[in-house]
């Protein structure tokens, strides 16, 4: 089914995508058909930067087994640095 | 037999006088061709979908696919476009009618057109399918697994995917739906429920709906592709087209 189900967050960070690096403003996290995936249906994280236009976008398209892996694998990263290294406010 | 084609991009104006991108394929040295207007699926104005205007060509129609991203995402790639106009909550029905009459319109000023235009979507398409056919004159549609017609989608989703069944009385055209009796948007209760409603209406229209098939069975590219249900809905669709369109 196309879900058009969208999570929007804002993020601060960096990512390269076809025309190099630049600034991400936000992503989006769906559950929907992938463009590129072979599976009915995938979790899509698009990273992107509205104001530099489509292009600016950072996209994967992984297996729901995948996704969860990633998150888990994102908090054990966060939870084996010391706190707060990689804040935009270390200082916090 | 007389084959030969052309197909690129070209400039159309929609309805509401917008320039926009499509992708029209035509037949060469041949006239009282019908036109189709192919509805992209979500996922964009990508090849597959000018592979399928490009087939029409050659079956002797003249195709024509406005990109319906181009306002928001003008020379994008067809991903990023998408995901670009899926980001703001996809097309919006109002639209979507304008830019399948400018289609329509340009089909209609070709050269050799026999005056006659059908309309195709396949998934989100399949849904705005219908919904041309309900608010502009048309001589045929085709609706390919299109979700939400009938029921309304989870609340979570954007205002832009409503329900239009009750549109059904202005329905101008036959109807054929092609369906996969293992989808579950549509699944066949909703399909079955439309076909009642244009029933009671009194709606010229044909339903298959394929067991062993379920969403996006004509996707060749994807693992939904169902070969057996894909070749005979495509011998029915080039049926019904070739009833409905011809001069």
């Amino acid at each position: 089914m196309c879900t058009y189900l969208t999570e929007k967050v804002s993020v601060d960070g960096s990512g390269k995508g076809a025309r190099g690096w630049f600034p991400l403003t936000h992503a989006t996290v769906y559950v929907d058909h992938p463009q590129h995936a072979p599976q009915e249906h995938t979790l899509n994280i698009d990273f992107i930067n509205p104001e530099q236009g489509p292009g600016a976008r950072v996209a994967v398209e992984l297996t729901e087994e995948s996704a969860l892996a990633l998150v888990r694998a994102i908090q054990d990263a966060l939870a084996a640095a010391p706190p707060g290294l990689a804040s935009a406010d270390p200082a916090k | 037999m007389n084959d030969t084609m052309t197909a690129g991009t070209v400039t159309i104006t929609s309805g509401n006088g917008d320039p926009i991108e499509a992708y029209l394929a035509r037949p060469v040295d041949r006239t009282g061709f019908g036109g189709i207007v192919v509805i992209h699926h979500m996922p964009g104005y990508d090849e597959a979908t000018k592979q399928m205007v490009r087939d029409f060509a050659v079956h002797g129609y003249a195709a024509l696919c406005p990109n319906l991203y181009s306002r928001q995402a003008p020379g994008a790639s067809p991903d990023d476009a998408a995901a670009a106009v899926r980001a703001a909550g996809g097309v919006a029905d109002d639209q979507l009618i304008a830019d399948v009459e400018g289609a329509v319109r340009h089909l209609k000023s070709l050269d050799g057109a026999n005056g006659k235009v059908g309309v195709i979507g396949h998934c989100s398409g399949g849904r705005q399918a219908f919904l041309a056919a309900c608010s502009m004159r048309l001589d045929a549609a085709v609706d390919c697994y299109g979700a939400f017609v009938v029921n309304e989608p989870p609340a979570t989703m954007p205002a832009t995917m409503k329900p239009v069944l009750g549109l059904a009385p202005r329905l101008s055209c036959p109807l054929l739906g092609l369906f996969g009796a293992e989808d579950s948007y549509p699944a066949p209760q909703e399909t079955a429920q439309l076909a009642a409603e244009l029933d009671a209406l009194g709606k010229e229209h044909e339903f298959h709906t394929y067991d062993g098939a379920g969403h996006a069975f004509f996707a060749v590219d994807r693992p939904s592709y169902r070969p057996q249900a894909a070749v005979d809905g495509w011998r029915r669709i080039f049926d019904f087209f070739g009833r409905h369109l011809s001069a």
